[in-house]
């Protein structure tokens, strides 16, 4: 099978491989796991190495692996009990395995007798014959293999063959064209349909098989041969096959036994000698920069595929069947491509993770606090740019946690509390996002301290009445700092301001939510990536937006009927018994030409952990694409309401939405926009006269907010 | 034009040997690491035929195939499912699922063909 010689490099890596897995499952067996996936999975692995090693003709290698396979089986369906020694016997055999397989590698000879010790005790295991640990059931089918030596009969036989399908042979997708044709390819053949069984056109089943033949072959192929013919349907039709010949009497069979257990010279000698193969290492390390160049590239890729095919999005298909195919396939490619590449950048945030345990350490040692950490879901994947940037944002937010969370251990006796104070690091992938939540069982926010600082600090008017989940969040407002005296820890300046500006220069979020006396938590949820995302294009005006769409529930036209106004200037959808609040697109961007009515157009319901549910109203959903995502920051400068940029198909640059930040200025804006008249509070159209005014407002707001403040401490 | 076979095997040699033999016959072929990968290949394609083995991590050869017969466009689309001698049971358990025939590993190029032209011409 010389065509087949390409492809035992692959085999041999793959071999590597599976030697590894079968290791490492022993190794779990030995442990004592009754888990029946692990023998499964051995079965699976000697199954792939035999395979291959019959097809390469690796005689010696198939031989043992069959053998040992055989075992296998019998261990998985409990046919054979899987104690100690058995496992014992399946590490031996998984070492002449892997001492098999590298001299095949090699193209050494080894000797005929190699491994032939334990060979022989997993044959008489397998037939019942030795029972060195308990075998509970007798093995049901003999292993014998059966060497068929038949030769062709030199004279030309006459078959007469009656062939009637049962209806279910159509049920396994059999074809009896295919089985007519192939007869034929075997000699003279003449066929005569019988046509009693077919029923009225009216009365035809599609599925059913009607049709039933006879078939003389005249041919010198044996009986067998033209038995196999009708191979995969003996049991859905009815088949008789008769010679004519004189020769039809069947051939005496000769069958070959195995030959079984012939002791060898010195077998435990070959099998301490033999050198065992390590499993090969699978993985390699590459220069990020080149990852980096590989990301680009299929970035680049992505939108190159995107333009090609809006380009070419009204070719019509009928005309132009290949270049329809090709293109579709192209994007399927792509994406494809686009996702492993992204997969090959993704990692644990272990690597974070693990650096926190010593901090705490350290610092607890520090404010003399007694503080357990916990940390959950080390395993949880993320794209490796990401995985340097939440490495600060977490250090932060565990030092604030254990500087202004917890309480002293004394303050926590007095309080009732256990003395160790409890810190919990967690990761989880939520809506194609990674959220990150740092919790603790301290003091929660001192609200009227926040509250004394925030006016003190100007940022926010005397008269505000701001909710309590307002209040704890600012905490990240610039150049606060509620600290009584600046401490080593915290409070150096760098406030949970510029830990909130660093995560949403990712495209991230951060907010605390806090009861007080139990404890704050701060979540933290960032992209999976910072390079691709999906997003729905909509238009506003003559623009074109994107939302990223793990944020999109559903899209809708709201009725007239369903649409309210509250006395606040809030418009409202009412949907399936709930309101949403509804933000227009072009208001808070200060769209010309966009359609104003919300009746009109179109909403966009989105969700966040911010906010809930909100609709955004634009005009029209363009479509939904994979966007490259081109940071704002680094090549323009920040803009309140927009996360990122993108480039189009047609090479245009649009805006991706930060539907939170968007929340939040529409929220701003109606606060500060003078409260309409009642009278109208029911026609959301005219609301709009005082769009511009109040647009002014937003903006400054808007600005308000980025323009850091002088930070104390 | 000619005919598309998908072919889904855990083992990456066994899926290259099937490829190569059928791709030098002239046959069109994808290949699938495991049932559920399959189920994915298929959503967006039809194929002339399926070639599977059995023992896969995440979704096995008889899944697949209850999986494919379960679905209308996918009930009268030919299956192979690829056995060892060893298993001889599965050869039923694959019939009694809907496969249309069955390919004993190892196999030489000309009985994958033989076998695959038997059951799609």
């Amino acid at each position: 099978m010389d065509e087949y010689e390409q492809f035992k490099t692959t085999y041999f890596a793959e071999c590597a491989e599976l030697l590894g897995d079968v290791e490492v499952q022993l190794s779990s067996l030995s442990d004592g796991s009754q888990d029946p996936e692990v023998l499964h999975a051995i079965f699976r692995a000697v199954h792939s190495i035999k395979a291959g090693a019959g097809a390469f003709k690796f005689t010696q290698l198939a031989a043992f692996s069959h053998e040992f396979e055989a075992l296998l089986d019998r261990m998985r369906d409990g046919r054979i009990a899987v104690t100690e020694q058995g496992v014992n016997l399946l590490f031996k055999a998984s070492d002449i395995l892997s001492a098999m397989i590298e001299a095949a590698e090699s193209k050494t000879q080894q000797s005929e007798d190699f491994g032939k010790e334990i060979l022989d005790e997993i044959s008489l295991i397998v037939t019942g014959k030795l029972a060195p640990f308990q075998t509970i059931k007798n093995s049901d089918d003999n292993q014998d293999s059966q060497v068929n030596q038949e030769s062709a009969p030199d004279e030309k036989l006459t078959y007469q063959i009656t062939f009637a399908p049962k209806a279910q042979l159509f049920k396994h997708a059999n074809e009896p064209l295919l089985i007519i044709r192939e007869l034929k390819s075997l000699g003279d053949l003449t066929s005569i349909p019988i046509l009693k069984n077919l029923p009225s056109l009216a009365k035809m089943d599609g599925e059913e098989a009607y049709l039933a033949w006879n078939f003389e072959l005249i041919s010198n192929v044996r009986l067998d041969e033209v038995e196999e013919v009708f191979e995969f349907v003996t049991e859905d039709c009815d088949l008789e096959i008769k010679t004519v010949s004189d020769n039809s009497e069947p051939e005496d069979e000769i069958i070959e036994k195995t030959s079984v257990a012939t002791q060898s010279s010195d077998p435990a000698n070959q099998t301490a000698k033999s050198p065992v193969t390590a499993a090969k290492v699978t993985s390699i390390r590459v220069d990020l920069e080149r990852l980096d160049r590989l990301v680009n590239m299929v970035g680049e890729l992505v939108i190159t595929q995107s333009m090609l095919s809006q380009q070419t999005n009204d070719l019509p298909s009928e005309q132009f069947p290949h270049m329809v195919r090709g293109l579709e396939e192209l994007a399927l490619h792509t994406r494809e491509l686009q996702e492993s590449v992204m997969s090959i950048r993704m990692q644990p945030v272990k690597s974070v993770f693990s650096r926190m345990p010593r901090l705490v350490r350290e610092l607890s040692a520090k404010l003399n606090k007694k503080v357990n950490l916990t940390t959950i879901g080390e395993n949880t994947e993320v794209d490796k740019t990401v995985i340097e940037e939440i490495s600060d944002p977490i250090t932060h937010m565990i030092r604030n946690s254990l500087d202004h969370g917890l309480e002293g251990t004394e303050e926590r006796i007095e309080l009732g509390k256990p003395d160790t104070g409890n810190v919990t690091l967690s990761a989880e992938h939520r809506a194609g996002r990674i959220v990150i939540t740092i919790s603790d069982d301290g003091r929660g926010i001192n609200r009227q301290a926040v509250m004394k600082r925030a006016r003190e600090r100007g940022l926010i008017a005397e008269t505000a009445t701001p909710s309590d989940d307002e209040i704890d969040n600012m905490i990240f407002a610039p150049g606060f700092s509620t600290a009584e005296k600046v401490t080593d820890v915290s409070g150096r300046g760098v406030g949970m301001d510029v830990v909130r500006r660093n995560i949403q220069a990712l495209g991230g979020r951060v907010s605390i939510q806090s009861t007080p006396g139990k404890g704050s938590r701060f979540t933290m949820t960032l992209p999976l990536t910072l390079a691709v995302m999906d997003g729905m294009i909509v238009q506003a005006g003559g623009d074109k937006y994107v939302i990223p769409i793990p944020n999109i529930v559903e899209s809708l036209r709201p009725a007239k009927s369903s649409l309210k106004r509250l006395p606040t200037g809030q418009s409202l959808v009412h949907i399936r018994g709930h309101y949403v609040p509804l933000c227009s697109l072009h208001r808070v961007f200060n769209i010309n030409g966009a359609i104003t009515d919300p009746a009109e157009a179109l909403v966009v319901l989105v969700e966040s952990e911010e906010f809930g549910t909100t609709g955004i109203v634009v005009d029209e959903l363009i479509g939904q694409q994979q966007v490259v995502i081109k940071s704002l920051e680094s090549n323009y400068k920040p803009v309140p309401g927009i996360s990122a940029a993108t480039i189009l198909g047609n090479g245009k640059v649009a805006p991706i939405l930060d539907i939170e930040a968007i929340y939040r200025i529409s929220q701003q804006e109606l606060r500060n926009s003078p409260v309409p008249d009642d009278s109208d509070h029911s026609d959301v159209s005219e609301n709009v006269q005082d769009s511009l005014a109040s647009k002014e407002a937003a903006t400054l707001a808007a600005q308000n907010a980025e323009i850091p403040t002088p930070s104390i401490g | 034009m000619s005919k598309k076979i998908l072919a889904v095997d855990d083992s990456k040699t066994m899926r290259d040997m099937v490829s190569f033999t059928l791709k030098g016959a002239g046959y069109d072929v994808l290949e699938a690491a495991d049932g559920l990968l399959a189920l994915d290949a298929l959503v967006s394609q039809s194929v002339d035929l399926v070639i599977t083995d059995i023992n896969m991590p995440n979704m096995d050869g008889i899944s697949l195939v209850k999986a494919l017969r379960e679905n209308p466009s996918f009930s009268s689309t030919p299956i192979l499912v690829l056995t060892t001698e060893s298993d001889d049971s599965k050869k039923n358990e694959g019939r009694d699922a809907g496969a249309t025939g069955w390919i004993v590993k190892p196999f030489e190029p000309e009985k994958l063909l033989k076998v695959v032209q038997k059951v799609c011409g």
